[in-house]
């Protein structure tokens, strides 16, 4: 119980830190590392908690593939160097207050909700799929994965490919002046397009430029 | 004495309320992030993801401790949801960079009329 506390402790503020510095980080690139340093944390609790697989799948996902995305834009579109300086900008003081507030604010109705929480016990007697403790997490995970939620899980790959799609029209763009091969006009070419017969007259000549 | 022992114990007893603080302060540091930043549009992505993560931390917090496996199910389409929002929202940035080689947030205000 006590090394779960250490463990615990450790790695929320080791999260909670690193959350911090993903916001006010001066240099984006070391906000992305700091993302990364809070997505291995949380996975670490997880999998202390109990849910390994989502443990495991937030490190393939998260830092395999969304944070190395994220570090990918970061250096293509070479903003590492354009300054995060929030606290020395002049419009961002006219927001801070209110956002600060705001914040502050929402903080303190979800720890009211997680304080008022705990006076209603009868919440508990109301759950249905219970976790079998004899099979593993993702055995649990599975079975109920592919049959209780099998629709949800088809329209997240449906949603899945709609972001595939959308990225790609998106950044896909014709560029203008770039020479290609079409096989089908190159083959499909006539002696009457490429060659022109002239009656040349003499002591004239021909004017090729036009 | 006494109250100093109790908060000792209830310090180490780690339990669900535990977690949804833990889920709570995330969520704040990433709202607090969006209001913050004027400048870099990528971190303001960021810091919605650190929003949907906190979602996921009381998730699955409540899944373990409520004995209920719908929590973790949930958690995998919020992961999926993240990572087809994060796609696209970076697409979106890389086109708008490529138009008008910026990104600063204060300079992003061609809808405003």
């Amino acid at each position: 119980m006590l090394a779960h506390a250490i463990f615990f402790y450790i790695f929320s503020l080791i999260a909670i830190v690193s959350a911090i510095m993903v916001t006010v980080s001066k240099n984006t690139v070391h906000s992305v590392f700091f993302l990364i340093l809070d997505f291995i944390s949380i996975s670490c609790l997880f999998i202390m908690i109990g849910a390994e697989f989502l443990g495991m799948i937030m490190l393939i996902i998260y830092v395999g593939a969304v944070a190395v995305l994220f570090l990918f834009v970061v250096m293509m579109l070479n903003v590492a160097q354009q300054k995060n300086q929030w606290f020395s900008a002049r419009e961002s003081s006219k927001h801070l207050p209110v956002g600060l507030i705001i914040s502050t604010i929402i903080f303190f109705e979800l720890i009211i909700v997680i304080g008022g929480w705990k006076y209603k016990p009868d919440l508990v007697s109301s759950m249905s799929l219970n976790i079998d403790s004899s099979i593993s997490n993702t055995h649990a995970i599975g079975y109920v994965l592919y049959t209780d939620y099998i629709h949800i899980f088809q329209l997240s790959g449906m949603i899945l490919l709609v972001a595939m799609i959308g990225a790609i029209v998106l950044t896909f763009r014709k560029r203008s002046g770039v020479k290609k091969q079409s096989y089908f006009s190159q083959i499909s070419r006539e002696k009457t397009d490429g060659v022109e017969l002239i009656d040349v007259p003499s002591n004239q000549g021909v004017k090729s430029d036009d | 004495m006494f109250l100093a022992i109790k908060g000792l114990s209830l310090m180490i007893d780690v339990g669900l309320g535990h977690y949804l603080t833990l889920g709570a302060i995330i969520f704040t540091i990433g709202i607090v992030g969006i209001f913050l930043n004027r400048k870099n549009i990528i971190v303001i992505l960021m810091s919605i993801e650190l929003i949907l993560l906190a979602v996921n931390i009381n998730l699955v917090a409540f899944s373990i401790f409520l004995n209920d496996i719908t929590g973790q199910i949930f958690t995998l389409f919020i992961l999926t949801v993240a990572a087809a929002e994060a796609a696209i929202g970076l697409a979106i940035i890389v086109v708008y960079y490529r138009n008008s080689s910026s990104i600063d947030v204060e300079k992003i205000n061609s809808l405003k009329g």
